[in-house]
């Protein structure tokens, strides 16, 4: 078929196919942008954290009237009270392993500082690697299914403990295998000496696990998502964290029974509704505004696509209606139904085609624009694509209802007044 | 005559039943899309307190040391989070018509009466004007004097919700509450009171939106009790146990100036304040910084950086939306020449034909908006079930829903203009000799 006669035709329509042209290019640029951050929430929310996430809970509680972190003596009599809850979470009955921890990856709540080759860096030096601390003891791998990919575990005699305002040394660490092969490219960090938060005091790498996550969500964690060091250490404060690893199936029964159990080890304390949580429902908390924009876009580039497929099939009626005699004397003058049915599908191809063309730079453009304005990086060439093929395809979907009545007109209608 | 060209667009709307509803319908969700995401902006970036957000002023200074120091190009760190000295002097200066220092806290509360567990509240910790300068009234009692706070004196001032749930609502000046394990005499109760965004609580770790604070405790009666600040940053190793005295920034300073226009002159005293501190060798930059409530929070970045996305996504949306429907009322028009041959030729004018192709535009935007209407307010209510901080606030004004039919009408005209140039501007003649 010649394009030359069904561009000479749709001069005569200008204004109908600039409408539909830019309809397909604005629809484009927005649908490409819109799955592109629809994809990029979705990955974000998709990788995993290193935890053994199911049969996890933590437990944040505050004591009322206890002693102060800020003396020697305060800091002991702390330690008890943590270690008395510990014990008691311990032998719960369907409890596996609990951890005293500061924090959890996706919490939001993080302590964070740097670790050097070099002893007493100053803060803000360059040769510091930024990472998040997991203040814990020898259960921590156990109860956060974490992967031990080189060295050894905690054991019981590593562990110390400090006032959470106190900075004394910490002599064993054990880091994550993001950060090892930062700070050891040639994969010797086990064994290896490495100094965290400007200290002189040389603290020893024993152990590597495979992945773990830090507690940030928020942007300003993005350059070191995974860096995180593990301290054998219990903080004592006047509030703790317990991380509890539940048998399987029995996550529920023990979260239920943690706070009454707590309140018998000690009532003069603080457990709110908040303050028993399943991995879950910090997993969930802290990615509902991802999964939220994700969903709110999903369901926009869907009426988009639905608007624009309707706009398309009312037009293409219009202008099947209007060509009703033309139809009718191509047909009298021996073009096949096929023939009609193909000039239409080609015409719509034809004004999608310049749509898309004029639709992929508008992406392009909108993607430019985006990344000046928002945290947002360069829109991947495959979404254009597909993108662009999938526009082309809604167009020819659209246009094959109208076009097969085109098709059935009969070659009687070019004698009959239009 | 009105009258006849709506009998005639409703005659002619009639006739394409399938076509005038999926034109009303792409324009009440493209208009739904943007007035419910213009509501959630709007919201978002409100004036906290506008009967004197111009005079209301948030100095900042620049503590960090002078390494990394790029002379005009620096700007002071962390949202203007001061030094606790620097705070105190400049309270103490009293340059300002009003002035408070301020920080917030975790507050945890034990109610006195047996069977009931203690609880977190959000605290203020802040100076003697926080409660005059931000407008906050009380319903009973008042706030302290600066002289409580100098002397740590321990009183409290409680939020209207902690009176209710403590004190069942009735006038509890002058009793006790117990606050980190210390008595605190309530000496006043707040009316409901929470500036929408809450401008003094953000970057102060606080959250942006929602309730207020519950309980407001002098800030050196508060620290001298060992509460901590939400939000400390440190520029160097610092020993945390002595906030006061240690490298690190974490409370915030407001003051009320008596005319926006002496903001300069705050400036400069604040720029000379900065000098006098390099001279005695504490600063080691000059820059400082003034912005009122509305630039703070533009700096600040309150409004997330979604919540515009959709903005933009929804006028991107109701742009297709209103390309959609000038295709379809064009492919309309070009099907009804016949029709507007025999009126133009009955000695209609070009004007009467492009009043009526206007007047058909309008009824179709006036649908559009009360679609639209409609789905605005189901567009808020599913945001108000969202479990974000600002869900409970998502509400239609008076204004947006004039705003509403606006936008309809005008996006509506918007579109008719051109199919209704085309149709007035066809020549009669060949129309009705094809037929």
């Amino acid at each position: 078929m010649k394009l030359h006669p069904m561009i000479a035709a749709l001069r005569r329509h200008k204004a109908g196919v600039v409408l539909i042209a830019l309809q397909i290019a604005l629809t484009l640029a927005i649908v490409c942008n819109a799955i592109f951050i629809i994809g990029s929430r979705i990955e974000r929310v998709n990788r995993p954290t290193g935890l053994d996430e199911s049969n996890l809970f933590l437990v944040t509680q505050q004591w009322v009237g206890a002693p102060s972190a800020d003396t020697a003596d305060g800091v002991e009599k702390l330690d008890v009270m943590q270690r008395e809850d510990l014990a008691a979470l311990r032998n719960l009955p369907g409890v596996e392993a609990v951890a005293p921890t500061n924090s959890l990856p996706l919490l939001n709540s993080s302590w964070t500082g740097s670790v050097s080759l070099k002893p007493d860096t100053r803060p803000g030096d360059k040769s510091g690697t930024r990472t998040a601390y997991y203040f814990t003891d020898e259960q921590a791998l156990s109860t956060m299914g974490l992967k031990l990919v080189a060295g050894r575990a905690f054991n019981a005699g590593d562990v110390r403990h400090q006032g959470f305002r106190d900075n004394p040394p910490r002599p064993a660490l054990i880091v994550t295998k993001a950060l090892a092969d930062k700070l050891f490219p040639k994969g010797n960090a086990v064994g290896s000496v490495i100094y965290s938060d400007g200290s002189g005091a040389p603290s020893t790498i024993i152990g590597v696990v495979e992945r773990l996550q830090i507690p940030a969500t928020g942007s300003w964690g993005n350059n070191f998502t995974w860096y995180s060091t593990l301290v054998p250490t219990r903080l004592d404060a006047n509030f703790t964290r317990y991380a509890v690893r539940t048998k399987p199936g029995q996550l529920d029964a023990v979260m239920r029974a943690v706070t009454p159990m707590l309140y018998k080890v000690d009532p003069m304390r603080v457990l709110d509704d908040d303050s028993v949580k399943s991995f879950a429902d910090i997993r969930a908390k802290a990615y509902r505004a991802d999964v939220g924009m994700a969903i709110l876009m999903g369901v926009i580039c869907l009426i988009l696509i639905a608007v624009t497929a309707a706009g398309i099939v009312g037009l293409t009626s219009f202008w099947v209606g209007q060509r009703h005699r033309q139809i009718g004397v191509r047909r009298a003058l021996g073009a096949r139904k096929l023939d009609i049915l193909h000039y239409f599908q080609l015409e719509n191809l034809l004004i999608a085609g310049v749509g898309a063309v004029l639709g992929v730079l508008l992406a392009i453009g909108l993607n430019l624009w985006l990344i000046t304005r928002y945290e947002m990086s360069h829109l991947p060439v495959l979404y254009v694509l597909v993108g662009t093929v999938a526009v082309l395809v809604l167009g020819q979907a659209a246009v094959f209802v109208p076009a097969r009545r085109a098709s059935n007109v009969s070659p009687v209608s070019a004698t009959r007044a239009a | 005559m009105f009258g006849y060209y709506f009998h005639l667009a409703v005659r002619s709307l009639g006739r394409n039943r399938v076509l005038t509803a999926l034109m009303v319908l792409a324009l009440g969700l493209g208009i739904g899309a943007c007035i419910t995401t213009l509501t959630v902006l709007k919201l978002l970036s409100g004036d906290p307190i506008p009967q004197k957000s111009a005079r209301l002023f948030h100095p900042e200074v620049d503590p960090l040391p002078a390494q990394g120091y790029v002379p005009g190009q620096s700007k002071p760190p962390w949202g203007g989070l001061m030094p606790y000295a620097d705070a105190m002097n400049l309270l103490h200066a009293g340059k300002a018509e009003r002035q408070a220092v301020m920080a917030l806290t975790q507050a945890k509360v034990e109610p006195r009466q047996l069977g009931q567990k203690p609880f977190f509240s959000d605290g203020v910790m802040t100076t003697a004007a926080f409660f005059q300068m931000f407008d906050a009234p009380f319903k009973y009692g008042s706030g302290w004097s600066e002289g409580d706070g100098e002397s740590r004196a321990r009183v409290a001032v409680i939020a209207d919700f902690l009176n209710d749930k403590l004190y069942a609502g009735r006038n509890s000046v002058g009793e006790t509450i117990r606050i980190n394990d210390h008595d605190y005499r309530i000496v006043g109760v707040l009316k409901p009171w929470s500036p929408q965004p809450r401008f003094y609580a953000v970057g102060l770790g606080g959250h942006s939106y929602g309730n207020g604070d519950a309980v407001y405790l002098p800030l050196q009666s508060a620290r001298a009790d060992g509460m901590d600040p939400q939000n400390v940053s440190c520029w160097e190793a610092a020993d945390i146990k002595h906030l006061e005295t240690s490298p690190c920034v974490f409370v915030y300073v407001w003051v009320e100036l008596a005319d926006a226009a002496d903001a300069g002159a705050y400036e400069t005293f604040l720029s000379n304040y900065a000098q006098q501190q390099i001279a005695t060798g504490r600063f080691h930059r000059p820059e400082v910084a003034l912005p009122d409530v509305m630039r703070f929070m533009r700096d600040a970045q309150v409004v997330p950086d979604d919540v515009r996305l959709q903005a933009g996504l929804a006028f991107g949306f109701l742009l297709i939306c209103v390309v959609n429907t000038v295709g379809l009322l064009l492919a309309k028009c070009l099907r009804r020449s016949r029709e507007i041959g025999v009126r133009r030729a009955l000695g209609a004018t070009r004007r009467t034909i492009f009043a009526q192709f206007m007047v058909e535009s309008a009824l179709i935007g006036l649908a559009g908006g009360v679609l639209g209407l409609v789905f605005a307010e189901l567009g808020l209510w599913a945001i108000r079930h969202q479990p974000a901080q600002y869900a409970a606030l998502a509400r239609l004004d008076l204004a947006m829903f004039a705003f509403t039919f606006v936008v309809a009408v005008l996006a509506s005209l918007l579109a008719g203009v051109l199919p209704a140039w085309r149709a007035c501007m066809l020549t009669p003649a060949p129309q009705l000799k094809a037929s």
